[in-house]
């Protein structure tokens, strides 16, 4: 479980996200909702431990992420899998470097198997066929499909989801929330921040929305302007 | 505060690249891919710049010294120049307008596109794996660099005091006779010098990149400056550290 205590961040002097706990049980998919600019990057950035907070603690399974210069988080890191909203992919590389480039650098996996996991992991998210492609040459839909599947193709326990649906037609929108059902169904756990309320009715367990940096549970009947 | 800022996250950046934690499998690949680009792509413009230095220099050393000392010290005073001077200054001063600059360009943008953080989110030190083969390969690459411009160099001279009716013996015997090692080794220990300062300063302008394409623009002209300001001064304190009597 991801417990989440009071976290604060000023950018610029300006509050960012203010005094935000809340918590991500096992098996669970916690959706954020939020308009643009509301600090829901921000707070996932802080969560996964990428940004450090003028205040406030993570802790996964009781472990502490440290913010320190000299933090070392890999142990946490190595259980969690982030999908950014623009894809974050490497376009110097192939669609399958890509998505192999954790497991590489992890080491523990032979090239053949790693060439397997990646195949298998492509063909879960709808894209069987691209592993030779460069990244310039995906639509914009393919690239957070693949950025997804670099995300899950370590098996994460943790899967951290910046705006997965934004952009994409109804096609592979619907695809994007079969995958995520998918992976809550197989015990995986999701934060996911988005402004799309209906994806967050349709799959997630918890809904908070982020307001003015500051964040309040709510359930499936949330509209709107309870956000806006 | 404003500088020494800067100068404790530069020395903190090329630590961080250095320290241990790094693995030699998978670093080697990449430390190929930049040897190649920062180093053997460098090879041409180096080639067509040596032969200009070569040039100039004879001709400068002539009307300086022409009829007023024996000929072949001409051909000392360029193989001098060459070695200790102007081979690792001139190759460093390309090495920095060609490569810090794509560095700074290249990683402010993976800044930009948040692959930075992407790295970090999949226990990648970005450190190990972009900086680190960055500033070892220009540090391996810029000495060879300096010896291509060194013989490149000394070769057109030889032509061009032959031109200016110094004999060539008299010009190839200053040149290979009063050399010393230390001259030599000055010269390479320099350019390794140069090259992790280059490398440093493209990676360190690159991680410094926040907000948009223009701050890329900017950055990229800053590592140039910063390079070249930094190895200016690297070569004050050098000479005074190696050639001082």
């Amino acid at each position: 479980m991801i417990r989440v205590q009071q976290l604060s961040k000023k950018m610029r002097g300006l509050p960012v996200v203010t005094d935000v706990s809340m918590e991500v049980p096992d098996g669970c998919c916690v959706c954020v909702l939020g308009k643009s600019g509301a600090g829901k990057t921000v707070l996932l950035k802080m969560v996964i431990g990428i940004i450090a907070p003028d205040a406030g603690k993570v802790y996964y399974d009781g472990q502490m992420i440290d913010y320190g210069p000299f933090a070392d988080n890999r142990q946490v890191v190595l259980q969690t899998g982030f999908v950014f909203q623009g894809g974050a992919l490497f376009d110097g590389m192939s669609v399958g470097d890509n998505v192999a480039l954790p497991l590489r650098e992890r080491g523990r996996l032979s090239e053949p198997e790693i060439r397997e996991r990646v195949q298998r992991v492509l063909s879960r998210v709808g894209l069987p066929d691209i592993s030779r492609l460069r990244v310039r040459e995906l639509s914009g839909g393919m690239v957070r499909l693949v950025a997804i599947a670099r995300a899950l193709v370590t098996e994460p326990k943790y899967v951290f989801l910046d705006e997965p649906t934004s952009g994409l037609d109804p096609l592979l929108r619907e695809r994007v929330l079969s995958i995520i059902r998918d992976l809550v169904r197989t015990g995986g756990s999701v934060l996911m921040v988005t402004h799309d309320l209906e994806a967050a009715r349709q799959i997630a367990d918890r809904i908070y929305i982020i307001k003015s940096g500051r964040v309040y549970p709510t359930d499936r009947d949330v509209k709107k302007e309870d956000y806006e | 505060m404003r500088l020494v800022f800067p100068v404790i996250k530069f020395v903190w950046l090329l630590v961080r690249s250095l320290s241990p934690g790094w693995n030699l499998r998978r670093t080697v690949p990449r430390l190929v891919e930049q040897l190649y680009d920062n180093g053997v792509k460098a090879v041409p413009i180096v080639v067509f710049a040596s032969i200009f230095v070569g040039l100039t220099t004879v001709l400068q050393t002539s009307y300086q010294l022409l009829g007023v000392v024996p000929n072949y010290f001409i051909g000392m005073g360029v193989g001098r120049m060459l070695l200790i001077e102007l081979g690792p200054v001139f190759a460093a001063f390309i090495m920095a307008s060609r490569s810090a600059s794509a560095m700074a360009a290249e990683i402010g943008s993976m800044q930009l596109s948040e692959q930075i953080d992407a790295l970090k989110t999949m226990a990648i030190d970005p450190y190990h794996f972009l900086c680190l083969p960055r500033i070892v390969a220009t540090t391996v690459s810029l000495p060879i660099l300096v010896a291509v411009m060194e013989v490149v160099a000394s070769l057109t001279a030889l032509l061009a005091a032959t031109a200016l009716g110094i004999s060539r013996e008299a010009f190839i015997y200053g040149l290979t006779h009063f050399i010393e090692v230390r001259d030599f080794l000055g010269g390479m220990v320099k350019a390794c010098v140069f090259g992790l300062l280059i490398g440093t300063s493209g990676c360190y302008s690159g991680f410094e990149v926040q907000g948009g394409a223009r701050e890329v623009g900017r950055v990229t002209t800053r590592a140039v400056v910063l390079s070249a300001v930094l190895i200016l001064v690297a070569d004050f304190v050098m000479a005074a550290l190696v050639f001082s009597q």
